[in-house]
Formats: structure tokens, sequence, C-alpha cells
């Protein structure tokens, strides 16, 4: 056996089914093992991002180990966006890359780079493997620190001599995850006296929390508390339920950027307060005691000012906190939330708005919707209702342009069942546009892609409307979009469009219900943007709630003509 | 007081594996974090495989605890120890070369002799002392010596332990026997108890 057969074989040997990649010069004898190992399926991407994305996608939407796989030089440093997005997201990946000879490392060989210099910064960890006889154990350990704790990516790279060493050890098998770690009974007790205090409680939760949904849910319940899901919490608690107020941050609803500047305690748990979130942070929720609990305690105390710090697992602190709970009544708050949460807007005129809300209504609680970056995706957030965790697949830290196409494609080849559905901008749609190849290729018929087009580079124009009096510098695509039908038509892939909000539910049936992967143009007035929306640098209460009158713009009529 | 002063300092050690990149590791978490490093010294330790690192970081106490979490998250952070909670003997190193004249070689050999400094060259125009002390011994040292006429000076940064035996220290590396620190599954103990060590916090 030489290193490329035992990299496989510990793979397959910890349960990785699927790898997405794309082979090269000096990972070659890695894809000639690969010929031996059928129980592992490997996913040919277009483009090295598109495999790390696509590998963030089946993570996302699995909570398992996504797995992706490169050449050395170009094909690694291909993988620095998706590792960067996984770093930020907490996603569990592993990235193998095969290198130069060990001989010709340092020498500024043919398609050498630094790839674990490159990724040090953007990986939990990163290894060179210097010896066959430490290459599967060091694949074993990859994946222990990838998965545990709070989880992230790792890349191990592979010298291709390492590759073709022979390999006469073991293959490790895989070692059970770390218990969680407790939360402290003192911490719980602290925060329970806050609980029992509070007139105004909210708990916001993050994607730490994602795999906590049934505990967040018992916990909001008991104390009676209404509950903010993060851009990448969403589904932790079941938008049908009233004490949903929705996200919060700079496109946050009304009813939950509220409730943070108004609440005098607020429950954290598994967020990390990005500045999206807060807004600017001296003014972030003022006049409230916070209890963060997370399971990274560097993250605690970070950003906000913490009351009641609490180290450790989400699901275990709110089974903890939520025993023993004795919600003091709270009619005036609810009253309150009621009616800030009547003020939530929703998009009644043609636009893009309009035309996510469509598409998001006409989802199943199961389906998994991904979203690229950009209004579109805020658009989603705001206005798809997710009764379950997992099933929203975005990329919220990092803002991946070209996330959503592969990603879709990798949370639906671990979902072959299930819907994959990508709302996705023009902009963003055409920097991985090149997947629509890996749909065909595998036959994937669960992945409906929607492309909401204005034309433009829509947030960036938003914000040069809003911020640099509409000098709406290198935004306009209109005149070099593609005909996206015919792009998808060259993969194969049926498309469907509407121009008008007349046209789009039959679209949208006729795009659904295609027994193929497919796609949906929807194609919306050029200037149209996402509120509410809290201005970079301001509070929370400083949120502008609706969209401002435009004098003298063009009617959405005019301006398609 | 001036700014600069008014940001107190503190001393750092931090146990790694002796891996590749290691102090790129440590040294990029500082920089892309904004923590200021003053100084910085690494050697090996009596166990193969493990350095230490005396890391020397001003900012308050916020900034500092920060830093440790975030080092506790690196692979091949074995162990921290902030010494602004324990007792500890620092020292540094210093090397000085003064300038010299026939009216001034003895005023300096004096003053040298007064802090127990060794002269380690002697040149017609210069000598080269070595001073190890702790910080405010050697800059008062340096001071005395300026007047004359200061050539060159080259600090080694400081270098700190805690007091008292190994037993009173908790943590794996100190451990009786063969050192833990290098095992692929190190458990995260002294870390957890490391954090729940830092005051106001946990």
């Amino acid at each position: 056996m030489n290193g490329a057969r035992a990299l496989w074989a510990t793979l397959a040997s910890h349960g990785i089914s699927t790898v997405f990649g794309y082979p090269g010069g000096a990972i070659m004898p890695v894809y000639d093992a690969l010929t031996f190992y059928p129980e592992v399926r490997h996913v040919l991407t277009r483009h090295e991002q598109g495999a790390a994305h696509a590998a963030e996608g089946w993570a996302k939407a699995t909570g398992e180990l996504g797995v992706c796989m490169a050449t050395s030089g170009p094909g690694a440093t291909n993988l620095v966006t998706g590792l960067a997005d996984a770093m930020l997201d907490s996603v569990p990946l592993l990235a193998i890359t095969g290198n130069v000879a060990s001989h010709l490392m340092g020498t500024d060989a043919f398609q050498e780079a630094d790839i674990t210099g490159i990724t040090l910064p953007i990986t939990k960890h990163n290894y060179v493997v210097r010896d066959v006889a430490e290459l599967p154990r060091v694949v074993a350990e990859a994946i222990r620190i990838a998965r545990s704790g709070r989880p992230g990516p790792v890349l191990v790279d592979i010298p291709k001599d390492i590759q073709l060493a022979a390999y006469h050890g073991e293959i490790p098998a895989p070692q059970a995850r770390p218990e969680a770690p407790a939360p402290s009974s003192e911490a719980i007790a602290r925060a329970r006296e806050l609980l029992r205090g509070a007139r105004k409680p909210v708990l916001m939760v993050g994607g730490g929390s994602l795999d906590a949904a049934a505990e967040i849910t018992a916990l909001a319940r008991a104390w009676d508390m209404p509950v903010i899901t993060t851009l990448m919490g969403l589904g932790t608690f079941p938008a049908s339920d009233p004490l949903w107020l929705g996200m919060p941050g700079m496109h946050g609803s009304v009813a939950a950027n509220r409730a943070i500047s108004e609440a005098d305690v607020l429950l954290g748990i598994g967020l990390r307060f990005d500045d999206r979130v807060t807004g600017r942070v001296s003014g972030f929720a003022p006049q409230a005691a916070i209890i963060h609990v997370d399971l990274d305690a560097a993250e605690i105390g970070k950003i906000v000012r913490t009351h009641v710090p609490v180290r450790g697992d989400a699901a275990l602190a709110a089974r903890a906190l939520a025993q023993e709970a004795q919600p003091p009544p709270r009619a005036e708050w609810h009253a309150q939330l009621r009616d800030w949460q009547a003020r939530t807007e929703t998009p009644a005129h043609w636009g893009a708005g309009y035309a996510v809300k469509a598409v998001v209504e006409r989802l199943h609680p199961d389906d998994l919707l991904s979203s690229d970056v950009g209004q579109h995706q805020m658009l989603a957030a705001q206005l798809a209702r997710f009764e379950k965790p997992r099933r929203w697949i975005n990329s919220g830290g990092l803002g991946t342009m070209g996330f959503g196409l592969p990603a879709a494609i990798g949370a639906g080849m671990a979902e072959p069942g299930v819907r994959s559905v990508v709302i996705a901008g023009d902009g963003g749609f055409q920097m991985t546009a090149q997947e629509l190849a890996t749909l065909k290729m595998y036959d994937i018929r669960n992945v409906k892609i929607c492309i909401i087009n204005n034309s433009y580079l829509g947030m960036v124009r938003q914000w040069q409307e809003l911020f640099h009096e509409k000098r709406y510098s290198e935004v306009w695509l209109g005149d070099s979009n593609p005909d996206f039908l015919k792009l998808a038509d060259a993969y194969d892939v049926p498309g469907y469009r509407a121009r008008t909000a007349e046209e789009l539910p039959g679209a949208i049936a006729a795009w659904l219900a295609d027994p193929k992967s497919a796609l949906l143009e929807v194609v919306v007035p050029h200037e149209h943007g996402v509120f509410p929306m809290v201005p970079a640098g301001a509070a929370l209460s400083e949120m502008i709630e609706t969209e401002p009158a435009r004098p003298g713009a063009p009617t959405p009529e005019a301006s398609e003509a | 007081m001036t700014p600069e002063q008014s940001i107190p300092d503190h001393l750092l050690s931090i146990l790694v594996r002796d891996e590749p990149r290691v102090l790129t590791r440590i040294t990029a978490l500082f920089g892309r974090r904004g923590y200021n490093i003053k100084s910085l010294s690494v050697g090996t330790t009596e166990h193969p495989g493990v350095s230490r690192m005396t890391i020397v970081v001003s900012g308050d106490r916020g900034v500092v605890e920060q830093a440790i979490r975030q080092l506790e998250k690196l692979h091949d952070v074995v162990k921290i120890i902030d010494h602004s909670l324990e007792k500890y003997v620092d020292r540094e190193l210093v090397l000085v070369k003064v300038a010299i004249n026939p009216d001034t070689r003895v005023e300096v050999r004096q003053i040298a002799e007064d802090f127990r400094s060794r002269i380690v060259d002697v040149g017609r125009h210069a000598l080269t002392f070595e001073v190890t002390g702790d910080e405010g011994k050697i800059t008062a040292f340096v001071e005395q010596l300026r007047p004359f006429g200061i050539l060159e000076t080259m600090r080694t940064g400081r270098i700190a332990l805690t007091r008292g035996s190994n037993a009173d220290i908790p943590g794996h590396v100190y451990h009786s026997g063969e050192t833990q620190a290098l095992h692929p599954t190190l458990p995260a103990e002294p870390r957890e108890e490391r954090a729940r060590e830092v005051p106001n916090m946990f």
C-alpha cells in the first residue's frame, strides 16, 4: 500500500462517502489510488472553489464533515476562499492538497505554493505530511480537529513522493468525538437568577445552536421568552412560533432589533456577536445584562461586555437553563413585541423581494435553501420561514459571492431525496456558473436554481445609492449578462423565466415541477433595496425601517423599457 | 505619564509543540488580532518536542485575556502560563558596547562593577558588558552608561519561570514521568483549567 491508498483507506474508515475535488499533477497518485476505493465517491467540480463550497454545503446540511481535494499550487490556492468561508462559519471541512515532491518544496518548483503558510490564518489547523508513516495518523487527527469543539477547516498537504511511498502501518479507526463540555452550575444559577428578574428578556441564538434546536425551543417556551435567530441560526427555532421575532442586525426585522435595543436581559447562545449583528457595539442592547453561552471561550467577552459568561455546549446549557424556569408575568413585553412584529412589511410590489417571497413561500420545511451573497440573500433570510435547523445553507461570515450554486449541489448530493433550492443574483451566479456542468455530469435532479436578475451588483448598488449619492460605480451588469436560459441549456439544464408578477407563479410551478434540476430566471426592476437596514456604524435602534421614497427614480415599467 | 507607559505589560509563558511553523502560528495570531508583542524569547525545554516562549504583550487585562483564549485554541499550544496570576522570576540578558577613552575607562568599569556586570570584550575604544537581571536593573545600567556613548546594545527579551517546584503547577507538561505533550490525543483539561483561572470570567 502506498501513501495515496493509505489516505483513501483512512477516509473510508472514517465513513467519508463523498469527496469533492479536481485532479492535477501533484495529486495524481491520490487520483490513481481512488480507482481502488469504490466506496468513496469523488465528485469532479469545474473549479476547486466549487469543490470547497460543495463540501461546505454538504457539511452545513448534514452537520457532518465535508471533504475537498486539490492539487498543488493553483489548485490549492483556489481552495482558499472556501477555507476562509468555512473558518468564519465554523464548518467542519477537511481539505487535502497535493504538493510537489519533498525535495522540491521550497525551491519554487513548478506549481509549488506554500499552501500551509497561505492558509495558516484561515484554518483551524494545517499539516504538511513529511513522512508516509505519519500520513494516516495525521489525516485521522485532522478529521478529529475539524469536527471537535467548535468545528472548522483543517488542511493536510501531502507531497507527491509521500503519496507514492510505501506504507506498512495500520489504518486508524475513527475516534469518538470528545464529550461536549457541560456549563458550570454556578454560571447556570447566575443566568437563571437574571432570567427570573427579567421583565424584557430576549433569547438570541446563532449557528452554534443549530444542533440544539429542540433544547432551544424548550428553553424559550419554559421561560416564555421571544427568540431571535441570527443569519447563521435561522431554523433553530420554528418560524411559525409566535415567540419568533426574526433575524437581528443590519437587515434584521424591526421586532428583533427593537427587542434587542429594549431588552433588560439578553441570553445569547452559540453566536459570536458579528458586527453585522450588533451594529455599533456601544449601542447594542444598551440596557441589557448579557448572558453569553459559547463553546469557544475566546468568543465570550470578545465583542460585547458579558455579565454572565457560560462556557459550554449549547444543548447542555439550554437544557440546564430550562430547568426550574419561573418566568414572571410579561404581558406588557409581549404586547410590545406583537406591536413591533406587526410592523413587518411584506413586499407587495413587483421587485426582488416580491420574487424571493414567491419562491420561498413554495418551499417545504424539509427543503434545503441555499443562497449566494447579496440582496437576494438578505431577502431570502428575511422572508423564508424555516421550521427546522440545517435547511439554510448560506455564507454568513465571509459573504462569499459564488457560494450558492456549488453549496446547493453539495447539500443536494448529501440529501438526494430533498429539494435543494438556491437563490442567487445575476452577479454571484456568474462567479461559479461553471458548476452547472457538475449538475449535468452527475445527473443531479434535485437542485433548483433561481436567479434574481436585477442587472446590478444589487447590494453594492444599494450602498452607493444610500451612502455615495447614487454614483453607481462599476455595478451595472445588464449590458454583459448572458442569456441565462441559453447558458443553462448549454449544460442541458432546463430553464424558465419570469419578467412580471403575472408570469411568476406559472414559471415557479413549472420550474419546481421539472423532473430535472432546473434554472429559473426572474427579471426584476433594476433599483430595489433591502430594508429594514441598519447603516454600517449605526446602532440597531437607528434602523431605517422602510425603503425611502425615490423622487425622480424611474418606475419599474420605465426602466424595463 | 505617556500613553505608552500607561499600557501595562503582561508576561506569558507559552509551551508549544516543537513543530514547523509554530513560531509563525503564534506571531501571526498576535499580528492578525492586533496584539502588541514587546518582547519574545524562544527556546527548548527539558522535554524533547516542547519549546517554550516567553512573550511580553502590552495591553489591558481584556486584551491579554482575549490573546490567551485565542492562543489556547491553537493545536500546537500545550500550555499557557499567565505570570501575572502567579509568582515568578524573570530575567533578561543584555550586551552593551560602550565607547571609552583613557579618561572614562575607570569610571565605566566602576559602574559595571556596581551592577555586577561582566566584561565580555575589551577593545581599545570600547568595552562590551553582559548584564542579566530584571528589566529595571538593565534599564538603569544602560542609562548609567548612556552619557559615555553607547555604540550597540542587544537585549534578549525577557524569560520567566514560575517560582516554586514544578509540582505546584497544574498541567500536563509537569506530570512526573514521560511528557504527554506530544500525545496525539492530548486532553483539553489544562486549557479549560486556565480558562477557569482567569478572574471574573468563568
